[in-house]
Protein backbone atom coordinates (compact mmCIF):
# COMPACT_ATOMS: atom_id res chain seq x y z
CA UNK A 1 0.00 0.00 0.00
CA UNK A 2 1.20 3.74 -1.04
CA UNK A 3 -0.01 6.06 1.80
CA UNK A 4 -1.98 4.60 4.55
CA UNK A 5 -5.27 6.01 4.86
CA UNK A 6 -5.41 6.19 8.48
CA UNK A 7 -2.50 6.95 11.11
CA UNK A 8 -3.47 7.09 14.80
CA UNK A 9 -7.38 6.58 14.54
CA UNK A 10 -6.73 9.75 12.64
CA UNK A 11 -7.88 9.73 8.34
CA UNK A 12 -6.64 11.77 5.97
CA UNK A 13 -8.62 14.71 7.06
CA UNK A 14 -8.06 14.30 10.46
CA UNK A 15 -11.67 13.00 11.29
CA UNK A 16 -12.09 9.87 13.15
CA UNK A 17 -13.92 6.20 11.67
CA UNK A 18 -17.40 8.02 12.83
CA UNK A 19 -17.40 11.61 12.47
CA UNK A 20 -19.26 13.30 9.79
CA UNK A 21 -17.45 16.03 7.44
CA UNK A 22 -18.80 19.34 8.31
CA UNK A 23 -22.62 19.63 6.77
CA UNK A 24 -24.25 22.81 6.04
CA UNK A 25 -27.91 23.45 4.23
CA UNK A 26 -29.47 26.76 2.91
CA UNK A 27 -33.27 26.46 1.52
CA UNK A 28 -34.74 28.29 -1.14
CA UNK A 29 -32.28 29.75 -2.84
CA UNK A 30 -33.21 30.23 -6.45
CA UNK A 31 -36.53 31.87 -6.59
CA UNK A 32 -37.96 30.69 -9.96
CA UNK A 33 -38.15 27.07 -8.35
CA UNK A 34 -40.71 25.54 -6.61
CA UNK A 35 -38.70 24.65 -3.88
CA UNK A 36 -34.65 24.78 -3.54
CA UNK A 37 -31.52 24.04 -1.89
CA UNK A 38 -27.80 24.31 -1.07
CA UNK A 39 -25.48 21.74 0.83
CA UNK A 40 -21.47 21.70 1.37
CA UNK A 41 -20.38 18.56 2.62
CA UNK A 42 -16.99 18.22 2.47
CA UNK A 43 -15.83 19.71 -0.34
CA UNK A 44 -19.36 18.60 -2.04
CA UNK A 45 -21.12 22.01 -3.27
CA UNK A 46 -24.50 21.00 -4.60
CA UNK A 47 -27.71 23.22 -5.67
CA UNK A 48 -31.37 21.41 -6.12
CA UNK A 49 -33.84 22.81 -7.82
CA UNK A 50 -37.62 21.20 -8.15
CA UNK A 51 -39.98 22.46 -10.55
CA UNK A 52 -43.72 21.28 -10.41
CA UNK A 53 -45.94 19.57 -10.00
CA UNK A 54 -46.66 20.95 -13.40
CA UNK A 55 -49.20 19.24 -15.82
CA UNK A 56 -47.88 17.09 -18.11
CA UNK A 57 -49.51 15.40 -20.82
CA UNK A 58 -47.06 13.62 -22.16
CA UNK A 59 -46.57 9.88 -23.26
CA UNK A 60 -45.82 7.19 -20.30
CA UNK A 61 -47.45 10.05 -17.90
CA UNK A 62 -49.16 8.38 -14.92
CA UNK A 63 -52.74 9.21 -14.37
CA UNK A 64 -53.59 8.00 -11.00
CA UNK A 65 -49.58 10.02 -9.50
CA UNK A 66 -47.27 12.19 -10.50
CA UNK A 67 -44.53 11.10 -12.22
CA UNK A 68 -41.21 11.77 -10.45
CA UNK A 69 -37.83 12.87 -12.79
CA UNK A 70 -34.36 13.40 -11.99
CA UNK A 71 -31.32 14.35 -13.46
CA UNK A 72 -28.09 14.47 -11.37
CA UNK A 73 -25.41 16.36 -13.18
CA UNK A 74 -21.81 17.26 -12.90
CA UNK A 75 -20.84 20.23 -13.85
CA UNK A 76 -17.42 20.68 -16.21
CA UNK A 77 -15.75 22.32 -13.60
CA UNK A 78 -16.65 20.15 -10.83
CA UNK A 79 -13.70 18.00 -11.05
CA UNK A 80 -9.47 17.83 -11.37
CA UNK A 81 -10.23 16.69 -14.55
CA UNK A 82 -12.68 18.78 -16.74
CA UNK A 83 -15.86 16.48 -17.06
CA UNK A 84 -17.95 16.69 -20.45
CA UNK A 85 -21.01 18.41 -19.93
CA UNK A 86 -23.08 15.19 -21.52
CA UNK A 87 -24.32 12.94 -18.93
CA UNK A 88 -22.34 9.96 -18.58
CA UNK A 89 -23.35 6.53 -17.46
CA UNK A 90 -22.29 7.26 -14.40
CA UNK A 91 -24.62 10.02 -14.38
CA UNK A 92 -27.65 8.43 -16.11
CA UNK A 93 -27.54 5.91 -13.51
CA UNK A 94 -26.86 7.94 -10.14
CA UNK A 95 -30.26 9.79 -11.54
CA UNK A 96 -32.22 6.97 -11.34
CA UNK A 97 -31.14 5.95 -8.18
CA UNK A 98 -31.36 9.76 -6.38
CA UNK A 99 -35.22 9.07 -8.21
CA UNK A 100 -35.42 5.74 -6.70
CA UNK A 101 -33.95 7.14 -2.89
CA UNK A 102 -36.53 9.77 -2.44
CA UNK A 103 -39.56 8.50 -4.77
CA UNK A 104 -40.82 6.44 -1.72
CA UNK A 105 -41.20 9.53 0.78
CA UNK A 106 -43.24 11.59 -1.28
CA UNK A 107 -47.30 11.18 -1.85
CA UNK A 108 -47.51 11.48 -5.39
CA UNK A 109 -51.13 9.86 -5.13
CA UNK A 110 -51.94 14.13 -4.66
CA UNK A 111 -50.88 15.15 -8.17
CA UNK A 112 -52.33 12.92 -10.82
CA UNK A 113 -51.01 13.47 -14.20
CA UNK A 114 -48.56 15.77 -13.02
CA UNK A 115 -44.59 15.82 -13.59
CA UNK A 116 -42.03 16.98 -10.40
CA UNK A 117 -38.76 17.44 -11.79
CA UNK A 118 -35.80 17.19 -9.24
CA UNK A 119 -32.87 19.08 -11.00
CA UNK A 120 -29.06 18.48 -9.24
CA UNK A 121 -26.25 20.36 -10.40
CA UNK A 122 -22.98 19.10 -8.75
CA UNK A 123 -20.88 22.18 -8.67
CA UNK A 124 -17.74 20.93 -7.21
CA UNK A 125 -17.52 17.17 -6.38
CA UNK A 126 -16.03 15.31 -3.73
CA UNK A 127 -16.41 11.83 -2.20
CA UNK A 128 -20.49 10.68 -1.50
CA UNK A 129 -21.93 13.05 -3.86
CA UNK A 130 -24.75 11.08 -4.41
CA UNK A 131 -25.45 11.30 -1.41
CA UNK A 132 -25.30 14.86 -0.68
CA UNK A 133 -27.31 15.49 -3.79
CA UNK A 134 -30.60 12.88 -1.94
CA UNK A 135 -29.90 15.18 1.75
CA UNK A 136 -30.21 18.24 -0.62
CA UNK A 137 -32.98 17.14 -2.48
CA UNK A 138 -35.17 16.05 0.14
CA UNK A 139 -35.04 19.34 1.88
CA UNK A 140 -35.80 21.03 -1.48
CA UNK A 141 -38.75 18.35 -1.97
CA UNK A 142 -40.38 19.99 1.26
CA UNK A 143 -39.43 23.27 0.52
CA UNK A 144 -41.47 23.07 -2.36
CA UNK A 145 -44.45 22.42 -0.61
CA UNK A 146 -44.29 18.32 -1.79
CA UNK A 147 -46.39 16.21 0.74
CA UNK A 148 -43.79 13.54 1.98
CA UNK A 149 -43.96 10.91 4.74
CA UNK A 150 -40.36 11.83 5.97
CA UNK A 151 -37.17 13.41 5.18
CA UNK A 152 -34.68 11.35 3.21
CA UNK A 153 -31.00 11.23 4.37
CA UNK A 154 -28.10 9.48 2.75
CA UNK A 155 -24.92 9.23 3.60
CA UNK A 156 -21.76 6.72 2.73
CA UNK A 157 -20.06 3.85 5.04
CA UNK A 158 -17.01 1.89 3.99
CA UNK A 159 -14.04 0.02 4.70
CA UNK A 160 -10.68 2.16 4.59
CA UNK A 161 -7.31 0.28 5.44
CA UNK A 162 -9.26 -2.48 7.00
CA UNK A 163 -11.65 -0.14 9.50
CA UNK A 164 -15.54 0.82 9.23
CA UNK A 165 -15.60 4.49 8.31
CA UNK A 166 -18.31 6.67 8.05
CA UNK A 167 -18.19 9.45 5.23
CA UNK A 168 -16.06 8.95 2.93
CA UNK A 169 -14.27 11.31 1.46
CA UNK A 170 -12.51 11.84 -2.22
CA UNK A 171 -9.40 9.86 -1.59
CA UNK A 172 -11.20 7.38 0.56
CA UNK A 173 -13.43 6.69 -2.01
CA UNK A 174 -10.95 6.15 -4.57
CA UNK A 175 -9.00 4.13 -2.78
CA UNK A 176 -10.54 2.50 -0.28
CA UNK A 177 -12.07 -1.02 0.28
CA UNK A 178 -15.73 -0.45 -0.17
CA UNK A 179 -17.84 2.12 -0.87
CA UNK A 180 -21.30 1.87 0.58
CA UNK A 181 -24.06 4.56 0.12
CA UNK A 182 -27.67 4.24 1.99
CA UNK A 183 -30.28 6.88 2.12
CA UNK A 184 -32.97 6.17 4.81
CA UNK A 185 -36.81 7.11 5.82
CA UNK A 186 -36.11 7.28 9.35
CA UNK A 187 -40.02 7.46 10.00
CA UNK A 188 -40.62 4.30 8.89
CA UNK A 189 -37.19 2.40 9.51
CA UNK A 190 -36.71 2.12 5.51
CA UNK A 191 -33.63 1.84 3.55
CA UNK A 192 -34.65 3.47 -0.22
CA UNK A 193 -31.13 3.63 -1.64
CA UNK A 194 -28.33 0.94 -1.15
CA UNK A 195 -25.48 0.62 -3.05
CA UNK A 196 -22.60 -1.01 -2.07
CA UNK A 197 -19.04 -1.79 -4.33
CA UNK A 198 -15.51 -3.36 -2.80
CA UNK A 199 -15.32 -5.79 -0.58
CA UNK A 200 -17.29 -6.38 3.03
CA UNK A 201 -17.63 -9.35 5.51
CA UNK A 202 -21.05 -9.86 5.97
CA UNK A 203 -21.04 -8.77 9.57
CA UNK A 204 -18.90 -5.44 8.20
CA UNK A 205 -22.23 -4.90 5.62
CA UNK A 206 -24.78 -5.35 8.96
CA UNK A 207 -22.51 -2.90 10.78
CA UNK A 208 -21.88 -0.07 8.57
CA UNK A 209 -25.86 -0.26 8.02
CA UNK A 210 -25.79 0.94 11.46
CA UNK A 211 -23.53 3.27 11.84
CA UNK A 212 -24.85 5.00 8.51
CA UNK A 213 -28.53 5.27 10.27
CA UNK A 214 -26.25 6.66 13.19
CA UNK A 215 -25.00 9.35 10.98
CA UNK A 216 -28.58 9.56 9.43
CA UNK A 217 -30.02 10.85 12.09
CA UNK A 218 -27.80 13.73 12.97
CA UNK A 219 -28.03 14.98 9.18
CA UNK A 220 -32.12 14.50 9.60
CA UNK A 221 -31.49 17.19 12.50
CA UNK A 222 -29.33 19.11 10.42
CA UNK A 223 -32.42 19.60 7.54
CA UNK A 224 -34.73 20.07 10.07
CA UNK A 225 -32.85 22.86 11.42
CA UNK A 226 -31.91 24.03 7.58
CA UNK A 227 -36.03 24.46 6.96
CA UNK A 228 -36.93 26.26 10.14
CA UNK A 229 -34.43 29.26 9.48
CA UNK A 230 -36.14 29.37 6.42
CA UNK A 231 -39.41 29.29 7.47
CA UNK A 232 -39.43 30.59 10.85
CA UNK A 233 -39.18 34.22 8.96
CA UNK A 234 -42.82 33.56 7.47
CA UNK A 235 -43.89 34.47 4.06
CA UNK A 236 -41.63 32.31 1.75
CA UNK A 237 -42.19 34.71 -0.94
CA UNK A 238 -40.42 37.16 0.82
CA UNK A 239 -37.14 36.23 1.44
CA UNK A 240 -36.63 34.25 -1.89
CA UNK B 1 -41.51 10.66 -22.63
CA UNK B 2 -40.77 7.28 -21.17
CA UNK B 3 -41.99 3.74 -22.33
CA UNK B 4 -43.53 1.42 -19.73
CA UNK B 5 -41.24 -0.06 -17.36
CA UNK B 6 -44.19 -1.53 -15.49
CA UNK B 7 -47.06 -4.35 -16.81
CA UNK B 8 -50.31 -3.26 -15.76
CA UNK B 9 -51.18 -5.47 -13.25
CA UNK B 10 -55.21 -5.64 -12.41
CA UNK B 11 -56.43 -5.71 -9.34
CA UNK B 12 -57.77 -9.30 -9.22
CA UNK B 13 -54.27 -10.44 -10.63
CA UNK B 14 -52.58 -8.95 -7.88
CA UNK B 15 -55.26 -10.19 -4.74
CA UNK B 16 -54.41 -13.43 -6.53
CA UNK B 17 -50.61 -13.31 -6.24
CA UNK B 18 -50.78 -11.92 -2.89
CA UNK B 19 -53.05 -15.10 -1.70
CA UNK B 20 -50.75 -17.55 -3.22
CA UNK B 21 -47.70 -15.83 -1.27
CA UNK B 22 -49.47 -15.91 1.51
CA UNK B 23 -49.68 -19.91 1.00
CA UNK B 24 -45.80 -20.34 0.39
CA UNK B 25 -46.24 -20.36 -2.96
CA UNK B 26 -45.83 -18.32 -6.15
CA UNK B 27 -48.26 -18.33 -9.06
CA UNK B 28 -45.90 -20.14 -11.21
CA UNK B 29 -45.95 -22.75 -8.86
CA UNK B 30 -42.16 -22.17 -7.06
CA UNK B 31 -41.57 -21.45 -3.10
CA UNK B 32 -40.64 -17.95 -2.40
CA UNK B 33 -36.97 -19.02 -2.07
CA UNK B 34 -36.80 -21.10 -5.65
CA UNK B 35 -35.39 -19.75 -8.55
CA UNK B 36 -37.18 -20.59 -12.28
CA UNK B 37 -35.80 -23.47 -14.15
CA UNK B 38 -32.01 -21.72 -15.27
CA UNK B 39 -30.02 -22.94 -18.40
CA UNK B 40 -27.11 -21.91 -19.66
CA UNK B 41 -25.29 -22.46 -22.73
CA UNK B 42 -21.98 -21.72 -23.48
CA UNK B 43 -20.38 -20.96 -26.84
CA UNK B 44 -23.33 -20.59 -28.73
CA UNK B 45 -21.28 -17.91 -31.25
CA UNK B 46 -18.65 -19.19 -32.97
CA UNK B 47 -17.51 -16.13 -33.45
CA UNK B 48 -17.14 -14.48 -29.98
CA UNK B 49 -14.27 -15.07 -28.08
CA UNK B 50 -16.40 -16.58 -25.16
CA UNK B 51 -20.58 -16.32 -25.16
CA UNK B 52 -23.61 -17.65 -23.36
CA UNK B 53 -27.34 -17.86 -23.17
CA UNK B 54 -28.94 -18.09 -20.43
CA UNK B 55 -32.60 -18.93 -19.89
CA UNK B 56 -34.18 -17.75 -16.43
CA UNK B 57 -37.87 -18.77 -17.41
CA UNK B 58 -38.89 -16.81 -20.08
CA UNK B 59 -36.06 -14.36 -19.03
CA UNK B 60 -33.82 -14.94 -21.73
CA UNK B 61 -30.09 -13.22 -22.57
CA UNK B 62 -27.24 -13.73 -24.87
CA UNK B 63 -23.66 -11.98 -23.71
CA UNK B 64 -21.03 -12.38 -25.65
CA UNK B 65 -16.78 -11.59 -24.81
CA UNK B 66 -14.80 -9.93 -27.33
CA UNK B 67 -10.32 -9.18 -27.21
CA UNK B 68 -9.29 -6.11 -28.26
CA UNK B 69 -5.89 -4.43 -27.85
CA UNK B 70 -6.17 -1.24 -26.86
CA UNK B 71 -3.92 1.95 -24.52
CA UNK B 72 -4.33 1.44 -20.98
CA UNK B 73 -5.74 4.38 -18.89
CA UNK B 74 -3.11 6.65 -17.71
CA UNK B 75 -3.55 5.77 -13.97
CA UNK B 76 -3.86 2.37 -14.46
CA UNK B 77 -0.82 1.47 -17.06
CA UNK B 78 -0.10 -2.03 -15.87
CA UNK B 79 -3.73 -3.89 -16.09
CA UNK B 80 -6.51 -4.88 -19.00
CA UNK B 81 -9.60 -3.00 -19.53
CA UNK B 82 -13.03 -4.16 -19.03
CA UNK B 83 -16.00 -2.26 -21.15
CA UNK B 84 -19.25 -4.12 -20.17
CA UNK B 85 -22.78 -3.05 -22.18
CA UNK B 86 -26.19 -4.09 -21.81
CA UNK B 87 -28.95 -3.48 -24.21
CA UNK B 88 -32.04 -4.70 -23.70
CA UNK B 89 -33.47 -5.25 -27.21
CA UNK B 90 -36.37 -4.34 -29.08
CA UNK B 91 -37.16 -8.17 -29.20
CA UNK B 92 -37.59 -8.34 -25.79
CA UNK B 93 -40.86 -6.65 -24.83
CA UNK B 94 -43.37 -5.56 -27.06
CA UNK B 95 -42.58 -1.78 -24.83
CA UNK B 96 -38.82 -1.97 -25.60
CA UNK B 97 -38.20 0.95 -28.18
CA UNK B 98 -35.20 0.67 -30.36
CA UNK B 99 -32.56 3.78 -29.62
CA UNK B 100 -29.42 4.14 -27.13
CA UNK B 101 -29.62 2.20 -24.24
CA UNK B 102 -31.79 3.93 -21.85
CA UNK B 103 -31.26 4.21 -17.94
CA UNK B 104 -32.22 0.11 -17.47
CA UNK B 105 -29.66 -0.75 -19.31
CA UNK B 106 -27.36 1.56 -18.33
CA UNK B 107 -28.21 0.53 -14.88
CA UNK B 108 -27.98 -3.39 -15.49
CA UNK B 109 -24.75 -3.14 -17.84
CA UNK B 110 -23.25 -1.00 -14.63
CA UNK B 111 -24.54 -3.78 -11.95
CA UNK B 112 -23.10 -6.30 -14.18
CA UNK B 113 -19.56 -4.77 -14.55
CA UNK B 114 -19.65 -3.72 -10.34
CA UNK B 115 -19.79 -7.58 -9.62
CA UNK B 116 -17.20 -8.65 -12.21
CA UNK B 117 -14.89 -5.72 -11.08
CA UNK B 118 -15.17 -5.87 -7.67
CA UNK B 119 -15.38 -9.78 -7.09
CA UNK B 120 -11.61 -9.70 -9.10
CA UNK B 121 -12.63 -12.24 -11.25
CA UNK B 122 -10.21 -11.40 -13.86
CA UNK B 123 -6.48 -10.53 -12.84
CA UNK B 124 -5.92 -7.80 -15.28
CA UNK B 125 -2.65 -7.49 -14.26
CA UNK B 126 -1.78 -10.59 -16.46
CA UNK B 127 -3.64 -8.71 -19.66
CA UNK B 128 -1.10 -6.56 -20.46
CA UNK B 129 1.04 -6.72 -23.46
CA UNK B 130 3.59 -3.99 -23.20
CA UNK B 131 3.01 -2.03 -20.22
CA UNK B 132 2.13 1.28 -20.30
CA UNK B 133 1.52 1.16 -24.28
CA UNK B 134 -0.56 -2.14 -25.47
CA UNK B 135 -3.62 -4.21 -23.26
CA UNK B 136 -6.48 -6.00 -23.26
CA UNK B 137 -9.59 -4.68 -23.87
CA UNK B 138 -12.30 -7.32 -22.43
CA UNK B 139 -15.61 -6.34 -23.60
CA UNK B 140 -18.76 -7.95 -22.34
CA UNK B 141 -21.77 -7.20 -24.41
CA UNK B 142 -25.25 -8.26 -23.20
CA UNK B 143 -28.19 -8.36 -25.14
CA UNK B 144 -31.48 -9.08 -23.03
CA UNK B 145 -33.62 -11.02 -25.64
CA UNK B 146 -36.59 -11.83 -24.34
CA UNK B 147 -38.02 -10.00 -20.39
CA UNK B 148 -39.65 -11.42 -17.72
CA UNK B 149 -38.13 -10.03 -14.77
CA UNK B 150 -34.79 -10.73 -13.39
CA UNK B 151 -33.05 -9.03 -15.71
CA UNK B 152 -29.88 -8.37 -13.06
CA UNK B 153 -28.91 -12.21 -12.03
CA UNK B 154 -29.84 -13.37 -15.37
CA UNK B 155 -27.57 -11.15 -17.34
CA UNK B 156 -24.72 -11.75 -14.78
CA UNK B 157 -25.13 -15.34 -15.11
CA UNK B 158 -24.41 -14.91 -18.84
CA UNK B 159 -21.66 -12.16 -18.48
CA UNK B 160 -19.69 -14.29 -15.80
CA UNK B 161 -20.36 -17.91 -17.85
CA UNK B 162 -19.01 -15.91 -21.15
CA UNK B 163 -16.03 -14.66 -19.50
CA UNK B 164 -15.09 -17.91 -18.00
CA UNK B 165 -15.14 -19.88 -20.85
CA UNK B 166 -13.15 -17.63 -23.30
CA UNK B 167 -10.58 -17.97 -25.21
CA UNK B 168 -8.45 -16.28 -27.42
CA UNK B 169 -5.46 -15.69 -29.52
CA UNK B 170 -2.73 -13.79 -27.42
CA UNK B 171 -0.72 -11.03 -28.84
CA UNK B 172 3.26 -11.66 -28.64
CA UNK B 173 5.20 -8.41 -28.11
CA UNK B 174 8.20 -8.51 -31.20
CA UNK B 175 10.47 -5.82 -31.12
CA UNK B 176 7.47 -3.64 -30.42
CA UNK B 177 5.39 -5.28 -33.56
CA UNK B 178 2.26 -7.43 -32.17
CA UNK B 179 2.38 -10.53 -33.38
CA UNK B 180 -1.10 -12.82 -33.51
CA UNK B 181 0.07 -15.79 -30.69
CA UNK B 182 -1.36 -19.14 -32.76
CA UNK B 183 -2.85 -21.07 -29.81
CA UNK B 184 -6.00 -19.80 -27.88
CA UNK B 185 -5.58 -19.04 -23.90
CA UNK B 186 -8.16 -18.53 -21.27
CA UNK B 187 -8.63 -15.46 -19.21
CA UNK B 188 -6.76 -15.04 -16.05
CA UNK B 189 -9.91 -15.96 -14.17
CA UNK B 190 -9.06 -15.78 -10.07
CA UNK B 191 -12.71 -15.51 -8.76
CA UNK B 192 -16.51 -15.99 -9.33
CA UNK B 193 -18.80 -13.51 -8.25
CA UNK B 194 -22.33 -14.79 -7.92
CA UNK B 195 -25.87 -12.62 -8.21
CA UNK B 196 -29.18 -13.14 -6.26
CA UNK B 197 -32.10 -10.42 -6.41
CA UNK B 198 -34.51 -10.83 -4.18
CA UNK B 199 -37.94 -8.69 -3.86
CA UNK B 200 -40.14 -7.55 -1.56
CA UNK B 201 -43.58 -7.85 -2.32
CA UNK B 202 -46.09 -6.58 0.46
CA UNK B 203 -45.07 -8.23 3.32
CA UNK B 204 -43.15 -11.37 1.58
CA UNK B 205 -39.53 -11.65 0.35
CA UNK B 206 -39.18 -13.70 -2.60
CA UNK B 207 -35.91 -14.29 -5.04
CA UNK B 208 -35.51 -14.25 -8.75
CA UNK B 209 -38.79 -11.94 -9.08
CA UNK B 210 -40.66 -12.60 -12.52
CA UNK B 211 -41.90 -8.90 -14.27
CA UNK B 212 -45.32 -9.52 -13.19
CA UNK B 213 -43.70 -9.46 -9.66
CA UNK B 214 -41.34 -6.90 -10.12
CA UNK B 215 -44.55 -4.38 -11.28
CA UNK B 216 -46.11 -4.88 -7.90
CA UNK B 217 -43.15 -4.62 -5.64
CA UNK B 218 -41.89 -2.55 -3.37
CA UNK B 219 -38.11 -2.54 -3.97
CA UNK B 220 -35.45 -5.23 -5.02
CA UNK B 221 -31.88 -5.94 -3.89
CA UNK B 222 -29.27 -7.31 -6.03
CA UNK B 223 -26.47 -8.47 -3.98
CA UNK B 224 -22.67 -10.28 -5.58
CA UNK B 225 -20.68 -12.80 -2.98
CA UNK B 226 -17.39 -13.63 -3.95
CA UNK B 227 -16.25 -17.33 -3.53
CA UNK B 228 -14.53 -16.61 0.09
CA UNK B 229 -18.19 -15.64 1.33
CA UNK B 230 -17.81 -12.07 1.07
CA UNK B 231 -19.86 -9.28 -0.15
CA UNK B 232 -18.56 -7.39 -3.30
CA UNK B 233 -21.33 -5.40 -4.99
CA UNK B 234 -24.94 -4.51 -3.94
CA UNK B 235 -27.93 -2.63 -5.60
CA UNK B 236 -31.55 -1.62 -4.12
CA UNK B 237 -33.69 -1.07 -7.18
CA UNK B 238 -37.28 0.00 -7.33
CA UNK B 239 -39.38 3.53 -6.11
CA UNK B 240 -40.54 2.06 -3.25
CA UNK B 241 -38.34 1.74 0.36
CA UNK B 242 -37.59 -1.83 2.23
CA UNK B 243 -37.22 -2.52 5.80
CA UNK B 244 -33.78 -2.24 7.19
CA UNK B 245 -35.18 -5.53 8.93
CA UNK B 246 -35.15 -6.89 5.40
CA UNK B 247 -32.21 -5.76 4.40
CA UNK B 248 -30.43 -7.57 7.49
CA UNK B 249 -32.43 -10.67 6.32
CA UNK B 250 -31.78 -10.52 2.75
CA UNK B 251 -27.92 -10.53 3.28
CA UNK B 252 -28.00 -13.74 5.04
CA UNK B 253 -30.74 -15.53 2.67
CA UNK B 254 -28.60 -14.00 -0.41
CA UNK B 255 -25.62 -15.61 1.36
CA UNK B 256 -27.04 -18.85 1.20
CA UNK B 257 -28.69 -18.59 -2.67
CA UNK B 258 -25.35 -17.17 -3.53
CA UNK B 259 -23.23 -20.56 -2.02
CA UNK B 260 -26.33 -22.95 -4.32
CA UNK B 261 -25.94 -20.79 -7.43
CA UNK B 262 -22.55 -21.05 -7.46
CA UNK B 263 -22.72 -24.61 -7.50
CA UNK B 264 -25.09 -24.71 -10.20
CA UNK B 265 -22.94 -22.17 -12.54
CA UNK B 266 -19.45 -24.17 -11.35
CA UNK B 267 -21.21 -27.24 -12.74
CA UNK B 268 -22.20 -25.38 -16.11
CA UNK B 269 -18.38 -24.54 -16.48
CA UNK B 270 -16.71 -27.96 -15.76
CA UNK B 271 -19.05 -29.05 -18.54
CA UNK B 272 -18.18 -26.66 -20.92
Amino acid sequence: MENPLIVNGKRTDGRSPTELRPLKIDVGIIKNAAGSSYIEHGKNKIIVAIYGPRDSHRYGMNIERATLRCRYHMSPFSTEERKSPQPSRREIEISKVIRDALEPSLILENFPKTMIDVFVEVLQSDGGSRSASITAASVALADAGIPMKDLVEAVAVGKVDGTLVLDLNDIEDKEGESDMPVAFMLNENKVTLLQMDGKMTVEEFKAGLMMAMEAAKKIKEIQKEALAKKYSKGDRKNDA
Amino acid sequence: MMPRKNLLVSAVRKEQILKTLAQGKRVDGRGLLDYRPLSITPNVIEKAEGSALVKLGDTHVIAGVKMGVGTPFPDTPNEGILIVNAEILPTASEYQEPGPPDEDSIELARVVDRGIRESKMIDFSKLVIEPGKHVYTVYVDISVIGMDGNLFDASSYAAVVALMTTKYYPFINQNGNLVKGSEKVPLPIQDLGISTTFAKIDSYIIVDPTWEEESIMEARLTMVYDKSGDICAVQKGGNGGLLLDDVLKIVDLAKSKSEEMRKVLEGVISNA
